[in-house]
């Protein structure tokens, strides 16, 4: 029983100076997109200045955001990464909890692609070849403005210049940010290609989500976790099965699986920056302004985050697969981030 | 026919009924040792890669004028000095021939980005050398580590061509060590798969599971004692009993939300720290202690306590001085698996904001700290390759953590059970 009184007492004590003492580590939530890059950043930043290496927990964007909207505590998170723009109830949601000031930095691009084996055969898609293949529901063969179960079995069914696979598309389940980007920029930009469902959108704005944003659950969608690696060995397996993740998996496994191209651009560094390949998403950090000279390094972060050291160019992010903003863009992210200038939306 | 000769009949048939049940019983051994042989051979195939590394050695010339310090400059200024442009200098000097902006660029990335630090740290323990050309050994980037340890060397197309020639080149003139890999029994996290360590993860694991241990056994036992010796038989107790065999069934993660509405939210202890993991892991490990106590407990013969109460000893001292000495082993054993069962949880710790990048290695139980198979975890999401051998270790080192647990709990039942 001393024992345990004892420990108890420790415990205490533990805590109470804990809570006195403040915080020096700068503590980031957010996105497991951006992560990679974010704590390449912090390992650099640690090293290299007397500042301690940032935390950083991979939290997805949305519970990134709900982590950072919290409050302005010391307890709650400095900077929360997204790959995606805060919305404007996370927004609100965060200047009724009193975080007024948010930076809003934008860092660079990521690429989604859809990938298979060396092996197999490389295929040339569009975003409505991907949409008629994957949708829940698709348009009739027939011409008609009407919905049909999904009844396409092999590629070779969607468009007869693909070849005789199977339709079977490995990808992320709904919480991942990968596969809300994926549905919002391949599948919904496929849809939009029919003008009867595109004329929806403003007569029937839930229906043409509920059209466009579904995908078929009968076995051609492959949810396969939130492990990128998985996937991709997963397709060495199966030659004939396509992937879909982040661009940095593919660059950094370049010599087991291959890019398709879609609307005639091939999943490149160049053609992702320029905007030529479809599928790309922006890339952001927040930063809680009021945390800014609380907790040391901040600003010092945030500079080293967006100097062209790290995003430009040459930068070293570039090596882990980040698509750099162009010039000017850059320019003007640099100019916002060390001024702190507060979002407004 | 009489009895005996119906006997005799089907004695045959009963003896290879036997037979054949001996057979499904070795059978079934079998199969799970080989799948357990399978899991090791994959495991440790995959691992060892990550145990050598591949050094480059470089004449570094600490001049004064590459660095911008001279013999005045504070710790600072040294601190911001280009050691960087020091070490390019000095690899560059290795292939005079590459002129190219790029194939520069590309020339530098095959030494690691530790490299400037090991230089840096070098010179700030020894400023003396300003001026000197010294010998360093620096570590290899991880794509060029895995090159030289890919057998197939056309496989590995992390390099460019000429990346492979300079790779070659520097192996052929002796420029080349590979050595036991420190590094990863040395550092913390890094994205660096060739400066990546599990020590961070270990140490985190030792703070979390020494909290967990040092609230779960001493809470564990006295629960156990009070229920087995001192409780009442009502209602009430068999409520709790109920409670604590089903708490033993609740999904981790439950246990995660917990801690972080109970310790985190209301109490305000830090997040991510080895105090609030160890808080909620001793609430896991709680029912796995009690019930094997209880157990533990229970098997201690009724003529023992019977025997202590009958010479005039107290409910308190017979427990103290008969009943748990001789409960111990059985106790023991349950804390042992209980806290290996906490070493290997990711689920609930994800709650407290113990899944995150920390490269810092902790160094109490408040600062921030991941465990060990939260680290496998964060490694097996990585993209770079090198990261996949990396992964194996990490699990190897798991792995021996928790059968060096097993066999002592096995060995404490040995060596203190007393049988009746």
């Amino acid at each position: 029983m001393k024992k345990l009184i004892l420990t108890a007492a420790m415990t205490m004590a533990v805590a109470g100076t804990a809570q006195a003492a403040g915080r020096d580590t700068i503590s980031i939530v957010g996105s497991s997109t951006v992560y990679p890059f974010a704590t390449v950043v912090a390992e650099q930043f640690g090293k290299s200045t007397r500042f301690k290496t940032p935390k950083i927990e991979s939290t997805g964007s949305g519970g990134g955001m709900k982590l950072f909207c919290a409050g302005i505590s010391i307890d709650s998170p400095d900077i929360t990464n997204s790959s995606r723009r805060i919305k404007k109830s996370e927004f609100d949601a965060c200047q009724q909890n009193g975080v007024k000031e948010i930076v809003e930095v934008l860092i660079g691009y990521d690429g989604i692609v859809i990938a298979n084996a060396k092996t197999a055969k490389r295929l040339s898609l569009t975003r409505k070849d991907v949409f008629l293949a994957l949708a829940k529901a698709v348009p009739a063969a027939d011409g008609s403005e009407k919905l049909v179960p999904n009844p396409y079995k092999t590629w070779k069914d969607v468009n007869s210049a693909l070849p005789d696979y199977r339709i079977e598309v490995l990808g992320p389940p709904p919480t991942s940010g990968t596969r809300d980007a994926f549905v919002e920029l391949a599948l919904e930009g496929g849809c939009k290609k029919f003008d009867w469902i595109k004329a929806m959108k403003k007569s029937d704005k839930d229906k043409y989500k509920a059209v466009c944003h579904s995908i078929r659950e009968d076995g051609a969608y492959i949810e396969a976790g939130e492990n990128d690696n998985l996937i991709v060995q997963k397709l060495e397996a199966n030659p004939k099965a396509l992937g879909v993740f982040g661009f940095s998996f593919l660059d950094q496994n370049s010599d087991k699986v291959q890019g398709s191209i879609v609307d005639g651009a091939e999943p490149e560094f160049e053609s992702i920056a320029s905007g030529e390949y479809p599928i790309s998403r922006p890339l952001y950090f927040y930063v809680k302004k009021a945390h800014v000279g609380q907790v040391p390094g901040i600003a010092e972060f945030v500079k080293a985050f967006t100097s062209e050291k790290a995003i430009g160019d040459d930068g070293y992010l570039l090596d882990k697969g980040l698509i750099p903003l162009d010039e000017a863009k850059r320019k003007e992210v640099r100019k916002t981030a060390n001024n702190m200038k507060p979002l407004s939306l | 026919m009489n009895n005996t000769e119906l006997i005799k009949k089907g004695l045959a048939k009963r003896y290879r009924r036997e037979k054949r049940f001996r057979a499904y019983g070795l059978m079934a051994v079998m199969v799970g040792f080989i799948f357990l042989a399978i899991l090791l051979a994959d495991i440790i195939g995959k691992a060892i890669p990550a145990f050598t590394q591949h050094w480059i050695k470089l004449e570094v010339s600490f001049d004064p004028d590459t660095l911008g310090i001279d013999e005045k400059s504070d710790e600072a200024t040294i601190r911001d000095a280009n050691f960087n442009a020091a070490v390019k200098k000095s690899i560059r000097s290795l292939f005079p021939e590459v002129k190219k902006r790029k194939d520069k660029r590309k020339l530098a990335a095959m030494l690691s980005t530790s490299a400037e630090y090991q230089i840096r740290d070098q010179f700030l323990a020894d400023p003396e050398i300003l001026g000197q050309t010294k010998t360093v050994w620096v570590l290899a980037d991880d794509d060029v580590d895995t090159y030289y340890k890919t057998a197939d060397k056309s496989k590995a197309v992390r390099l460019s061509d000429k990346q492979i020639a300079w790779a070659d080149k520097l192996l052929a003139d002796g420029l080349v060590k590979k050595r036991l890999n420190t590094t990863l029994f040395k550092n913390g996290d890094s994205r660096e798969p060739e400066q990546a360590g599990i020590r961070g993860a270990i140490k985190g694991s030792f703070y979390t599971l020494l909290v967990t241990f040092l609230l779960s056994f001493p809470l564990g036992v006295a629960t156990a004692v009070y229920l087995e010796e001192f409780a009442p038989k009502n209602r009430w107790v068999d409520l709790i009993e109920v409670n604590i065999n089903n708490l033993a069934a609740v999904p981790s993660i439950v246990f995660g939300l917990l801690g972080l509405a109970v310790f985190i939210n209301y109490f305000g202890l830090p997040r991510s720290a080895p105090l609030v993991g160890g808080l909620v892991l001793t609430l896991m490990t709680l029912p796995t202690i009690i019930i094997a106590s209880r157990s533990a407990i229970k098997a201690v013969p009724p003529s023992i306590k019977e025997a202590a109460l009958g010479i005039g000893a107290s409910k308190t001292q017979m427990v103290f001085q008969h009943v748990l000495p001789l409960a111990m082993p059985g106790i023991f054993t349950g804390t042992i698996i209980g806290l290996a069962q906490a070493l290997g949880e990711t689920a609930p710790l994800l709650m407290i904001g113990m899944v995150a990048f920390i490269v810092d290695i902790p160094q109490g139980f408040t600062d921030s700290a991941t465990v060990l198979p939260v680290q496998i975890y964060l490694w097996a999401d990585s993209p770079e390759r090198a990261f996949v051998a990396r992964t194996s270790a990490a699990i190897l080192a798991l792995l021996v953590f928790l059968v060096v647990m097993n066999t002592l709990a096995v060995w404490l039942r040995k060596k203190f059970e007393r049988r009746w």
